[in-house]
């Protein structure tokens, strides 16, 4: 039993059930805190704690998942190529502004962070936390910061955003759908781009468009933002 | 459908050899992810020979990183020391992001 329940099969499996289960439920209850990667990572740390399965087994289990994570990142490069097409006039502007808001958000965060005493790690994890998951996950690592926490980070500010994000910007007076769309994307990335797609397919794409573009911003960006920061990084 | 793994594959692992020649800080995935978009733009790779695995695998993304997300539980200290400074810049960049971005866009879309 022991062996069944350590062995990759079932993990792979239980881990497909699970996020299958959850997405249901999110569905079924339609709240955004609900959200199925949040609720699937809680079930599986409550069951493994439960049967004291060790991290390590697990991880050695579900490594097939973790695989498409690079190669998921890459075809991200369809969705660009298309909106790229759409939006050929105004490419100055939406670069520009992705531009400075990846700035921003990485400044902000790691200075915020500082100034309440974060350890040193923990900033370096919540540099990269605006964007998609697998691409924060990829420069958390480049950079030495604790993937995990950034990977949680990131859920929780894409719930955040979705929840808040229009208030917010009604409240800053951003009216502009297409600056609506590209901030939600830049600063709430999958998460937020869905509560986009509820509103509406164009803000769905600009919404898109600000998630992949903070995602490419970000990974070029954070190391060397970091070391104008001061910050010594280990590569 | 192997044509189209080619491509992704292709994609990543032209990325992995550019890292490791030119020792670039960039993740191999985020290369491979604009090699491709350049691909496409200057049509040495057609949007049908890709669709099929890019829609399912940027469709499902979300579930890839639950592994990932999982390992948190190593790290529940770190949290619980840190707790306040994480929520706080966390949430307070969030909102720094959605006013930098929709100003900057607002204004340079009136003035150009």
């Amino acid at each position: 039993m022991r062996a069944f329940l350590e062995g990759h099969i079932f993990i792979i499996s239980f881990t497909f059930l699970v996020y299958f289960l959850a997405q249901r439920l999110q569905k079924k209850t339609k709240l955004i805190i609900l959200n199925p990667i949040l609720v699937s990572i809680i079930i599986i740390i409550v069951f493994l704690s439960l049967l004291k399965i060790n991290y390590e087994v697990y991880h050695e289990g579900s490594k097939l998942i973790d695989f498409f994570l690079k190669p998921a990142v890459v075809s991200l490069g369809v969705p660009l190529y298309l909106q790229l097409e759409k939006i050929r006039k105004q490419t100055l502007h939406i670069f520009v502004s992705q531009l400075a808001g990846c700035i921003a958000g990485i400044v902000s965060v790691v200075l915020i962070a500082k100034a309440m005493g974060a350890p040193h790690e923990v900033i370096l994890s919540l540099a990269p936390k605006s964007v998609t998951t697998p691409i924060a996950i990829e420069v958390s690592k480049a950079i030495g910061g604790i993937p995990p926490l950034t990977a949680s980070v990131v859920i929780v500010v894409g719930i955040f955003g979705s929840i808040f994000g229009y208030a917010i910007m009604k409240l800053f007076g951003i009216n502009n759908p297409v600056s609506q769309g590209l901030s939600m994307g830049t600063a709430a990335h999958a998460v937020g781009t869905s509560k986009s797609m509820e509103i509406s397919p164009t803000f769905g794409a600009f919404s898109s468009l600000g998630l992949i573009l903070n995602g490419i911003f970000t990974a070029i960006l954070t190391p060397y933002i970091l070391e104008l920061m001061g910050f010594w990084i280990k590569f | 459908m192997i044509i189209q793994c080619v491509i992704i594959f292709g994609c990543l692992a032209l990325g992995e050899l550019i890292v490791s020649i030119t020792g670039l800080k960039l993740p191999s995935s985020i290369i491979g992810l604009i090699l491709l978009t350049v691909f496409l733009k200057i049509g040495w790779v057609k949007i049908k020979w890709v669709k099929g695995i890019s829609d399912f695998l940027s469709s499902n993304l979300a579930f890839f990183f639950v592994p990932s997300g999982v390992a948190i539980m190593l790290y529940l200290d770190v949290i619980r020391d840190s707790f306040l400074p994480i929520v706080v810049a966390a949430f307070g960049s969030t909102v720094i992001i959605l006013a930098v971005t929709g100003w900057v866009h607002q204004i340079i879309r009136k003035k150009l």
